[in-house]
């Protein structure tokens, strides 16, 4: 016990001695605490410890796959909706902020925007773990970019080097939907990237147990020439629709907006809000609830015939 | 890949549904008229189990044929439903239970009134004031819920209707192809090209 305590209290690392940490010997003691974490960049290829046995891809289904057995050790965290979209005015991204592990709302307050660096921005949905991960990991890759290069890194490499990275690791359960969005010197970008090593360019993505319903109301809304205003409106409208609708997201919505001079947060909001108060004062409101029941109050379908004038 | 779609307007019910019959990769009819009309004022679209579905349906429309006869008179609508409802119900802890998703749309003409009716193969009936069943509906209930208005012209319902048919055709992955349209308001059923 005392030897794990040692091990995990950063300023004593110095200290111990190798035959504890026999699986982390590739490394001096004075990497650890200097990369945050990410000593395996020392072996110049991208690395990563998998467990011991024979076959780590089948020992990790084995603990986690809640479908075949739904007591599994392990319960991964699915079930979200993502949205980005490309227009005149730059790049929209929205997401919910539900976590699910099986039907258990874990979280309701995830965080599913990854801020790489100032022009660069994930999603996440798949694994939350996976993808926070090597999306902070990316960013690290950026950095070094920018320094080697003296120029910052196109949206297009980016998601590149995302992509690369996960195919490496085809078929060990890694789980991640991303869509890498951004500004470079073409102007705006979004790229998917999975993990099954898909990487797709495109003006409009929606990723996660929600997308088909998000997909329903952004495809219809959906023009190149929306004006700043309306789009925001329509990422919020979009991610309302799939959190209304899909039992696997909801709780809030957050919206960036990326434009030449980089990614700005616009807001959070309540879906339950959204629902019957509608997203409130900001641009592009339409000052009403967004549910079916609150826009057509008082409006019916019968058409009795009109009284016979009265003699 | 079935898929049907159904929604209110001001005094009328649209029900759509695709025409296409499919047996395991294979299509096999892309003409096939998936809605009955069970009486001057009633309409019905059925999908599921093949086989199912037509015996089901025209077991249903000679019964409300039959009521018809004796009585002078049709069922109203939210009778039907509750009629067709109940034989499902009654088959569905056997062994031959109907597995068939309906559609339920009539024009009431004692309350002037559309009404449809979402009923599943388990027998959950709901009146709604639009309905889909199939992969469809992943895409359509989000957009309806966004565009449906219940005071629609009979011209803006079916422009709502193509949005969800367009909607479809584009991100699922077969595109259920052509889709036969039909209406029912106070002066009957009839059958639109959209």
């Amino acid at each position: 016990m005392n030897s794990i305590l040692q091990r995990y209290s950063g300023s004593n690392a110095g200290g111990l001695s190798k035959s504890t940490i026999d699986e982390d010997n590739d490394f001096s003691d004075a990497m650890w605490g200097s990369e945050a974490g990410f000593g395996t960049l020392a072996k110049g290829v991208p690395g990563f410890v998998v467990p011991s046995v024979p076959d780590p891809a089948a020992f990790l289904r084995l603990h986690t796959d809640d479908h075949a057995d739904p007591s599994c050790r392990i319960k991964i965290q699915h079930g979200t909706t993502t949205l980005a979209f490309r227009f005149q005015g730059g790049v929209i991204v929205a997401v919910d902020s539900r976590a699910t592990a099986g039907s258990y709302v874990a979280s309701g307050t995830v965080k599913k925007v990854i801020e790489i660096n100032p022009y660069l921005l994930g999603t996440m949905a798949g694994g939350a773990a996976d993808c926070q991960y090597w999306e902070t990991y990316l960013g690290m890759h950026c950095r070094l970019h920018e320094l080697r290069n003296r120029e910052r890194i196109s949206v297009s490499a980016a998601s590149k080097y995302l992509s690369n990275l996960v195919y490496s690791y085809k078929g060990m359960g890694l789980s991640m939907g991303t869509m890498i969005c951004g500004w470079d010197k073409t102007g705006p970008a979004v790229f998917y990237v999975d993990s099954d090593g898909t990487r797709l360019k495109g003006d409009l993505f929606s990723v996660g147990s929600g997308s088909t319903f998000a997909y329903g109301v952004l495809d219809q809304g959906y023009r190149w020439d929306l004006t700043d205003e309306e789009a925001q409106e329509l990422g919020r409208r979009s991610i309302y629709a799939a959190g209304h609708r899909d039992a696997f997201s909801g709780n809030t919505c957050n919206l960036y907006h990326v434009k030449e001079d980089g990614w700005k947060f616009i807001g959070n909001y309540d879906i339950t809000k959204l629902h019957y108060e509608g997203p409130g004062d900001v641009a592009g409101s339409p000052g009403h609830g967004y549910g079916y029941d609150m826009r057509v109050e008082g409006r019916s379908s019968a058409n009795p015939p009109e009284a016979p004038a009265q003699a | 890949m079935e898929t049907s779609f159904a929604l209110t307007g001001k005094g009328y019910v649209i029900v759509a549904a695709d025409t296409t019959a499919i047996r395991s990769i294979v299509k096999m009819q892309i003409d096939q008229d998936k809605i009955k009309e069970l009486s001057p004022h009633l309409l019905m679209a059925y999908s599921g189990e093949p086989g199912d579905t037509v015996q089901f349906a025209e077991y249903v429309e000679r019964n409300i044929r039959l009521y018809q006869i004796r009585n002078l008179y049709p069922l109203r609508p939210a009778a039907a439903a509750s009629w067709i409802r109940r034989s499902i119900a009654e088959t569905l802890r056997t062994r031959n239970a109907y597995s068939v998703n309906l559609l339920l749309g009539g024009y009431d003409t004692s309350s002037h009134t559309p009404n449809l009716y979402w009923i599943d193969y388990m027998g959950t009936v709901v009146e709604v004031p639009f309905a889909a069943h199939g992969y469809g509906s992943y895409f359509a209930l989000s957009l309806l819920d966004r565009y449906h208005d219940p005071e629609a012209s009979l011209e803006e319902g079916l422009a709502t209707l193509k949005r969800c048919i367009d909607e479809v055709s584009k991100r699922l992955v077969v595109d259920p192809g052509k889709y036969k349209v039909k209406v029912v308001d106070k002066d009957g059923i009839r059958e639109v090209e959209i």
